[in-house]
């Protein structure tokens, strides 16, 4: 039997109450939990004040980016002066290898998402939000959908919403298998129709965006904690976390560990808590530890050593070199093959360029090459440094983030695990 | 749904003929026309070609779970966009297939956390039961299609798998092979999917309906 999850969160602390299913998922669960409450208050209070709220409550982006959502907001240029309609456009093509979190969200809590989408429209002066969720969410959408259509039913989307004179309408729009469309730009082309290849920035979207109108991209989450971040006050959100790192987190935490799972934990906690709270532990203990990858597997990984030391957070990762990106940890013991599985992770940013920009489309296809070449021994000393260079020359030469996310974690690789490359060189050799 | 039928003309698709030269005419029936307004309806008038995805889903789902040429070109007439317009987009995303797929469509995800949690074990099971030995493989009796992709977004509860619009979860080999016999049989995959009840069609808000 699981043992039961220790509660460091206390209920009234989470964001996601019904992050695990326990509970109705419904209007009716949602509104027992205090759902909706307060809802006609924040649209008809100035929506300037709510963007200042967002900007001291330093809450960063849950996507990967980690950008200050307040910031991103106070972007956005006033309709009546661009005549132009503004957009918001939630992201929900969740595909970085290890994040699932979303997932949960559409299936079990959906009406936070829809709530902070009314919210997030009105801040914005949006009349219109699209929702974009990965085409294999078929089913989770669904669940979003008739949670979209309980609030119509219920005034809370649609005209004149709870008398307020704000008009709010939402709409779900499914992709269809392609990881870039995680990425913002991307995302907007493949609204619009089009294949999912990033474009050149700037313009960004607050200025040219969606339909070439002022648009704001956010991630599921982000989007769900804007709700009762505004209701309220400013403690109950930054009492959790370090400075610029305010807040709880849902962390995806998957592996090899005794008990894999999506929990919304407080922002800086350490990982070996985290692993060892929510997860259960690594199977075999902490010590049969062997590498973790800490946000999705864009973060290159860390070793046991750092593993056992590290802070969960943006400035916490960074110092060791790696990312937050989207609080996926994915737990590798002594069981397995690391090498196998970055290799496997190479394969799938090969298979996911979007073919724009040289160095990524043809570069990639190369480092996974190597990749399996080295991993699998049949490499040599020479491959093991031209894969190091060609990292470099990948990294920062596209037009968006991918191809440095597929570069990060094979440098990653390299640097936590150079000598069992040259240990599975030097044993071929022997062999030969 | 009206199932296509895999006839000559249609296997020499993707040549580069469109298929107005090769003579094609599908069209929508009336109840799919209901569908196609209500997906035409979240866009702003002017901008049906945002409707694209969405209508290539309804097209693949009419034509048994794979596009042919004349599905696009329908997709292509109904947002008013040349039919190259719509190709790029259907050869652009892995959920189009542009080959006909076996009834059940078992993608088994192979990615970091399933792969640490037992894909392996996952994907002898599939090709065993399938009886096919690479991915992108259909069985001989069209029964099962064999896919390996990428992360679908279910790693804590690795490994796992998706069959038409449904997740099956926490899988080994064992309990692989009883899902794809179950199904075989004409079981309901609801008897295993880790799936929430689905009620309505997010494509148009309609009736929820079985996708392959
Ligand atoms: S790695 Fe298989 S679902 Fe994410």
């Amino acid at each position: 039997m699981p043992k039961q999850t220790v509660p460091i969160l206390k209920q009234e602390e989470k964001v996601f109450q019904n992050l695990e299913g326990q509970d109705d998922w419904s209007l009716a669960g949602y509104k027992k939990r205090g759902g909706y409450k307060g809802l006609k208050k924040l649209l008809t209070t100035d929506r300037i004040k709510h963007i200042e709220k967002m900007k001291e409550s330093a809450l960063r982006g849950r996507g990967g980016a980690g950008f200050p959502t307040g910031m991103k907001w106070s972007f956005m240029p006033d309709p009546a002066k661009t005549g132009k309609p503004s957009y918001l456009v939630c992201n929900a093509d969740e595909g970085e290898p290890g994040t699932c979190k979303d997932r949960d969200i559409l299936r079990y809590d959906p009406h936070t998402l829809v709530e902070g989408m009314i919210i997030g429209c009105y801040t914005l002066a949006a009349k219109t939000g699209y929702i974009y969720v990965r085409g294999e969410y078929y089913d989770e959408s669904s669940r979003l959908q008739q949670a979209i259509n309980e609030a119509y039913e219920a005034g809370f989307l649609g005209k004149n919403i709870q008398g307020t004179g704000v008009d709010v309408d939402i709409h779900v729009h499914l992709g269809a298998g392609a990881y870039i469309c995680g990425e913002e730009t991307a995302l907007l082309e493949s609204l619009e129709g089009k294949k999912g290849q990033p474009r050149l920035k700037p313009p960004f979207p607050a200025g040219y965006g969606l339909y070439g109108c002022p648009t704001t991209i956010n991630n599921v989450e982000t989007i769900a904690q804007v709700p009762p971040i505004l209701k309220n006050k400013l403690e109950w959100w930054t009492q959790h976390g370090r400075p610029n790192n305010h807040g709880t987190k849902i962390f995806s935490i998957s592996g090899s560990v005794n008990r894999p799972i999506n929990v919304e934990a407080p922002m800086s906690i350490p990982l070996k808590e985290l692993i060892e709270t929510y997860a259960e532990g690594v199977i075999g203990g902490w010590k049969n530890l062997q590498a973790v990858i800490p946000g999705g597997s864009s973060t290159p990984m860390l070793n046991k050593g750092e593993a056992g030391k590290v802070l969960m957070d943006f400035d916490g990762l960074r110092e060791y070199g790696t990312g937050l990106g989207t609080a996926a940890v994915i737990v590798m013991n002594q069981d397995v093959d690391v090498l196998r599985v970055m290799t496997r992770i190479s394969a799938f940013y090969k298979h996911e360029s979007c073919g724009q920009c040289t160095p990524c489309r043809e570069g990639v296809g190369w480092v996974y090459t190597l990749m399996k070449r080295l991993s699998n021994g049949e490499g040599t000393v020479e491959e093991l440094e031209q894969l190091q260079k060609l990292t470099k020359k990948i990294e920062g030469h596209t037009i968006c983030a991918f191809a440095d996310g597929a570069m990060w974690p094979v440098q990653g690789t390299l640097r936590c695990f150079k000598d069992e490359f040259e240990r599975r060189i030097e044993a071929k050799e022997e062999v030969a | 749904m009206t199932t296509v039928a895999i006839t000559p003309m249609n296997e020499q698709q993707h040549t580069g003929q469109t298929p107005k030269t090769l003579g094609l005419n599908l069209v929508w029936d009336k109840a799919e026309k209901a569908k196609v307004k209500s997906v035409l309806a979240k866009y702003p008038k002017g901008r049906e070609r945002s409707a694209t995805i969405p209508l290539l889903k309804l097209a693949q789902d009419k034509c048994g779970g794979w596009l042919p040429v004349d599905a696009m070109q329908l997709v292509a007439d109904t947002v008013n966009e040349p039919y190259i317009r719509v190709y790029e987009v259907a050869t652009f995303y892995t959920m189009f297939n542009l080959k006909p797929v076996g009834k059940f469509h078992v993608q088994v995800c192979t990615n970091c956390a399933c792969l640490i949690r037992g894909s392996d074990g996952v994907t002898k099971a599939v090709k065993d039961i399938a009886g096919v030995d690479s991915s992108g493989a259909t069985s001989k009796d069209g029964t099962f299609t064999f896919t390996e992709v990428e992360c679908l977004g279910a790693c804590v509860a690795a490994p796992m798998m998706q069959i038409g619009t449904h997740y099956f979860t926490h899988l080994t080999e064992e309990k692989t092979k009883d899902i794809l016999n179950h199904l075989k049989e004409g079981g309901d995959p609801l008897k295993y999917a880790d799936t929430p009840n689905a009620a309505s069609d997010p494509l148009h808000n309609g009736d929820y309906e079985e996708h392959v």
